[in-house]
This record gives structure tokens, C-alpha cells and sequence, in this order.
């Protein structure tokens, strides 16, 4: 129930909101608003970089000298292939353990969030040294095998919590129809999970996007995403504040929109079901 | 009912999911073991025998340990302590009835879209830079001396860029939580006269105690690995050397592998402590 409020307290609240969310959200519109100016304005007070001159000659630079448009599909390929490959082989395994649970399943789903806390640096070496040796060092194939094995977990749990919400009659109906377990699957079970499995992707697209410990430590020049392209901007050289605001704009702004879709999955994803 | 067949079938299932992630677990941790016992310095000689545990005396014997856990402590209780407190307060804001909540939830929630290199390296450049950066013209614009931030006051910076990162993660869970908190209980206890703070103490924050300590728990385990904001900002200089990124200074930029293997169990432990906390109540709800 919506409790009464007076319009000047909710005033007060929307003030005060957005001031807050506008200071928050105050470093990504000055990231945004430096790529749009010359390298010369970028770095004047605050107040003249706002009365400056407006242009797009960042975004051209960033493309022709550092090549962002490679790095970009270097992106789109790990985030999106370590996350299908993720799905294939987290859809059964869910499945499994939603639809016919054993006494081994509570203790399965613990073990494997379990691996997830494993931290990355504990097993740096090697990993490091498994890739030199199968000649996976700066390969696109290594690293999706990489990010798909840290996010399977969290695939393998948020496709469990929704499967669970399935109710397991409609399959039971099913089968006695007489669907095979193949049929079952891919006309019962998929057309309810797909909202599930949409949300499921969406988050771990973003996860693998972001993820910058092993794409730092695994890639040189050929397979490095967006993560490694920008991190390229911590030694530069002369003027750049606005090429490096105008490859950033170009490196999260995909992962914003698609992160503002998902925020209800972020939570249920990032906490393992514990809060929902 | 689950037929045999079915159960069998169960298993197959399950099999490529669960060897996978045996192998991802077992295998480097094998090694890691394994390296942490030798002196291995793959640019210096390579396997150089057994040395027992010495690696793991010598790592916490180094000038370097008792700094860098320091460093982590700071770092992870600096960023737990203001996302949890402004993620509460933030909340409790958004729950409130206002015009536009809709655009400033997303707002606040963007920064986590922010890919870590990039959050780093904006805030190391554009805003903490000591000639060029927004605050250096601020802090001029009234007549101060701009403040080198990185070096002058390296961990409050780096502080600084990981809450603005990990607060709207904070927000958000705590927001969802909030949001499931029955209003009419709320009402009775206003009804029945208990003020502002009260009301605060004993119904908001027992109902959020839960959420506040996934948040609490789920953001340790990824603080203990902040790796990129330190790798793209002071390359660990400054006394901003976490445990992270000690062990990743040993293997990868000294090569010395048994020497940052042993930091490497080390800091396993550490973790597997924190996620023994969180499994048991992720645990709970798996049978609620």
C-alpha cells in the first residue's frame, strides 16, 4: 500500500535524488562530453571545456591510430562466445539438477559456487603457463574458455533459479503425452525458459565484457578486447585526454545500455538467488 | 516422478559441466601447490628443487607482506564501509515516492557498467591528474595548491574509484530488499508513535541485515582481487600493494613462482574463509 505523502516532501525527495544520482553519474557524462572536444580544449577549466567548440575528430583519431574497431570485435567475440558456449553446456546441467534433483544436488550447486570464489590470482601461474604451453597466450579461443569456465558458475545458478520456477507439472503432463526428453525440452521447457535464459546471457555478456584480470594477463596485441585497448591509454603519449574519453565512450557505452536492461537480473545473478 | 532413466539421463547431463569446472579447480590448483614448494624461477635457472616451506615463511617474512595486507584491509574495509552505509542510505531514498525515480535509479546504477580499466584510468586523468584534472582546476579555481592525488593520498584515491564502482552494486541489492519490506508494519509502528530512528533501528535495519550481509560478503571476495584499477593507476607504488597485486608482482613481473604461488595459497585460504560465510546463508535459501 502506497502510503500519503505531501508534494513538498516529495519535492524534497526528488531534489535531493537526483542532485545525488547527478554527482554519481557526473564522471561518465564528463567522459562523454571530453570526446567530444579537441585534445587542446580537453584539458581548459571546467567552464570553458563546456563553452568550447564541439567536434568528432577524437572518435576518428582513437579508430585510425589504435585500431578500436579490432579490439571491439575482440570484445563482442569473447563476451559473446565464452557466455553461448557458457549456455550450452549450463542449460543441461541445470536442467539435471532443477527437474530431477537427488540428494548430491545442494551439494553440487555449493561446490560449483565454490569455484567461483577461487581468486584468479591464486592460479595465475599457472594458467599462465598452461596457455604458453598449448600456444593459447594471446588467443581469442583461450580466453573464451577462460571467461566462459569463471562464469559458469553464475550461468549454471541463475538457469537453476529460474528452471525452478517452472512448475514441474506442465513437464510431467508432457511426458505422459508421451514427449520424448528431447521433445520435452525443446517444446516445453525452452519456450518458458527463454526469459530466463534471455536475462542469464544478457548479465554474463556484461561480466565477461568487464572482466579485466585475465584478459590483462593473457593477451598482447591480437586477442586483446576493449578492456586491454584501454588499459594501452595508462602510458600515453602528449595530449589525450580527449582520445582517451572518446574510446572510453566508445568501450562501455554498448555494456551501459545493455546493463540498463538487466538491472532486475543483476541482482538475482550476482548474489547466486540469495537475494531476489 | 524421476524415473531411472531419467535420473541416468540426469547425470549425463550434468557431466560436461561438472568435469569441466573439476578440471578449472583441480589442475591449476594442483600446481600452484606444487610451484608454492619449489624454487622455481623460470627466467633465472628454472626448477631449482624442493625447498619445503619455505616460500611460505619467506612470503610472509618479506618487507613487503605486512604492507600489503594492510593495503587489502584498507582497501576492502574503506570500500565496504562507504558503499554499505551510502548503498543503505541511497536506498532508502529510491523507495521514497518522487518524480523521475525510474531515470535516477539509473543514474546511480551506471558507474557498475564501467568496465575497470576504464573507471581508472578516467578517474586517474581526467579528474585526479595534479595539472590537468577537473579537481586540480577546482582546487585552483579557490586559491589551493591541487593536490596530487595518487601519490599525496594514493589509498583514499584509490578508495575513492573502487566505492564509485561497487556503490551502485550496493544500492541495488539493498534497494530490492527494501522494496520487499511490508509498508503497513512500518505504518503500525508509526501509528504506534515510534520515531524516525527508531523505525530505522528496529524494522529497517533487521530487515535488511540479510541483504547488507550478502553485500557485505560478495563484494569482499571481489575486493580481495581488485587487480585493474591498481595495474592502470600505481602500478602498486604509493602503498597501494595488495595482496593481489604482491602475488601477481612475484609470479609475473619477478618470476619468481614459488615465492608467489605460496602468496597464492595464501590468499585461497583467504578467500575460501570468507566464502565459507557466504555459502551458509546462499545455503539457507537454496532450501527455503
Amino acid at each position: 500500500m502506497a502510503r500519503a505523502v505531501t508534494t513538498q516532501r516529495k519535492t524534497l525527495n526528488t531534489i535531493i535524488a537526483w542532485v545525488i544520482g547527478l554527482v554519481i553519474f557526473f564522471p561518465i557524462l564528463w567522459i562523454i562530453i571530453l570526446s567530444f572536444k579537441s585534445e587542446g580544449d580537453a584539458i581548459r577549466p571546467p567552464l570553458e571545456v563546456l563553452t568550447s567548440s564541439w567536434t568528432f575528430d577524437s572518435y576518428a583519431v582513437v579508430q585510425e591510430r589504435s585500431d578500436y574497431f579490432k579490439h571491439f570485435v575482440n570484445s563482442v567475440t569473447l563476451s559473446v562466445g565464452s557466455t553461448l558456449l557458457g549456455l550450452i553446456i549450463a542449460v543441461p546441467a541445470a536442467w539435471a539438477m532443477a527437474f530431477v534433483p537427488s540428494k548430491s544436488t545442494r551439494n553440487i550447486l555449493m561446490w560449483m559456487l565454490s569455484t567461483k570464489m577461487l581468486p584468479a590470482v591464486g592460479v595465475l601461474y599457472p594458467i599462465y603457463l598452461l596457455f604458453i604451453r598449448l600456444g593459447l597466450l594471446d588467443s581469442r579461443i583461450g580466453l573464451v574458455v577462460v571467461l566462459m569456465l569463471i562464469n559458469l558458475p553464475i550461468i549454471i545458478w541463475m538457469l537453476y533459479t529460474y528452471f525452478k520456477e517452472i512448475p514441474g507439472e506442465i513437464l510431467e503432463a508432457a511426458r505422459m503425452d508421451g514427449a520424448t526428453l528431447r521433445e520435452e525440452i525443446l517444446y516445453v521447457l525452452t519456450p518458458m525458459a527463454i526469459p530466463g535464459m534471455a536475462s542469464t546471457v544478457l548479465l554474463n555478456i556484461i561480466l565477461a565484457w568487464n572482466e579485466a584480470f585475465w584478459t590483462l594477463n593473457l593477451t598482447a596485441a591480437k586477442a586483446a578486447p576493449l578492456t586491454a585497448f584501454i588499459a594501452s591509454y595508462s602510458s600515453p603519449e602528449g595530449l589525450f585526454y580527449a582520445k582517451l574519453s572518446a574510446a572510453s565512450t566508445m568501450a562501455i557505452a554498448p555494456i551501459l545500455i545493455m546493463g540498463w536492461f538487466s538491472q532486475k537480473q543483476l541482482v538475482r545473478g550476482l548474489t547466486f538467488g540469495a537475494v531476489k | 516422478m524421476a524415473t531411472q532413466h531419467s535420473r541416468s539421463a540426469a547425470r549425463v547431463m550434468m557431466a560436461p559441466a561438472v568435469i569441466l569446472l573439476l578440471g578449472w579447480m583441480l589442475v591449476p590448483l594442483v600446481m600452484t601447490l606444487y610451484f608454492s614448494f619449489k624454487q622455481y624461477l623460470p627466467l633465472r635457472g628454472g626448477d631449482l628443487g624442493w625447498v619445503g616451506f619455505d616460500n611460505y615463511v619467506r612470503f610472509v617474512t618479506s618487507s613487503a607482506f605486512w604492507p600489503s595486507i594492510q593495503a587489502t584491509l584498507a582497501i576492502v574495509g574503506g570500500v565496504l564501509v562507504i558503499t554499505v552505509i551510502l548503498g543503505t542510505f541511497l536506498a532508502m531514498l529510491l523507495d521514497q515516492p518522487m518524480w523521475g525515480q525510474g531515470i535516477v535509479r539509473i543514474l546511480v546504477i551506471a558507474p557498475f557498467f564501467v568496465m575497470p580499466t576504464v573507471s581508472a584510468l578516467v578517474w586517474k586523468n581526467l579528474f585526479m591528474d595534479p595539472v590537468n584534472g577537473l579537481f586540480a582546476h577546482l582546487w585552483k579555481s579557490v586559491g589551493a595548491t591541487p593536490i596530487e592525488w595518487l601519490s599525496q593520498a594514493s589509498l583514499p584515491s584509490i578508495i575513492l574509484i573502487v566505492s564509485w564502482q561497487w556503490l551502485p552494486f550496493a544500492t541495488l541489492i539493498l534497494l530490492t530488499a527494501i522494496q520487499s519490506l511490508d509498508s503497513e508494519q512500518l505504518e503500525a509502528a508509526e501509528m504506534d508513535g515510534a520515531r524516525w530512528p527508531s523505525r530505522f533501528i528496529y524494522i529497517i535495519l533487521p530487515h535488511l541485515s540479510r541483504a547488507i550481509t550478502v553485500v557485505i560478503l560478495i563484494q569482499t571476495i571481489f575486493l580481495l582481487a581488485v587487480f585493474a584499477e591498481i595495474f592502470v593507476t600505481t602500478q602498486g607504488s604509493f602503498g597501494t600493494r595488495t595482496l593481489t597485486y604482491l602475488i601477481f608482482q612475484r609470479v609475473l613481473e619477478s618470476q619468481n613462482v614459488g615465492l608467489g604461488s605460496a602468496g597464492g595459497v595464501y590468499a585461497i585460504i583467504l578467500a575460501n574463509i570468507i566464502a565459507l560465510f557466504l555459502m551458509r546463508i546462499v545455503g539457507k535459501n537454496l532450501d527455503a
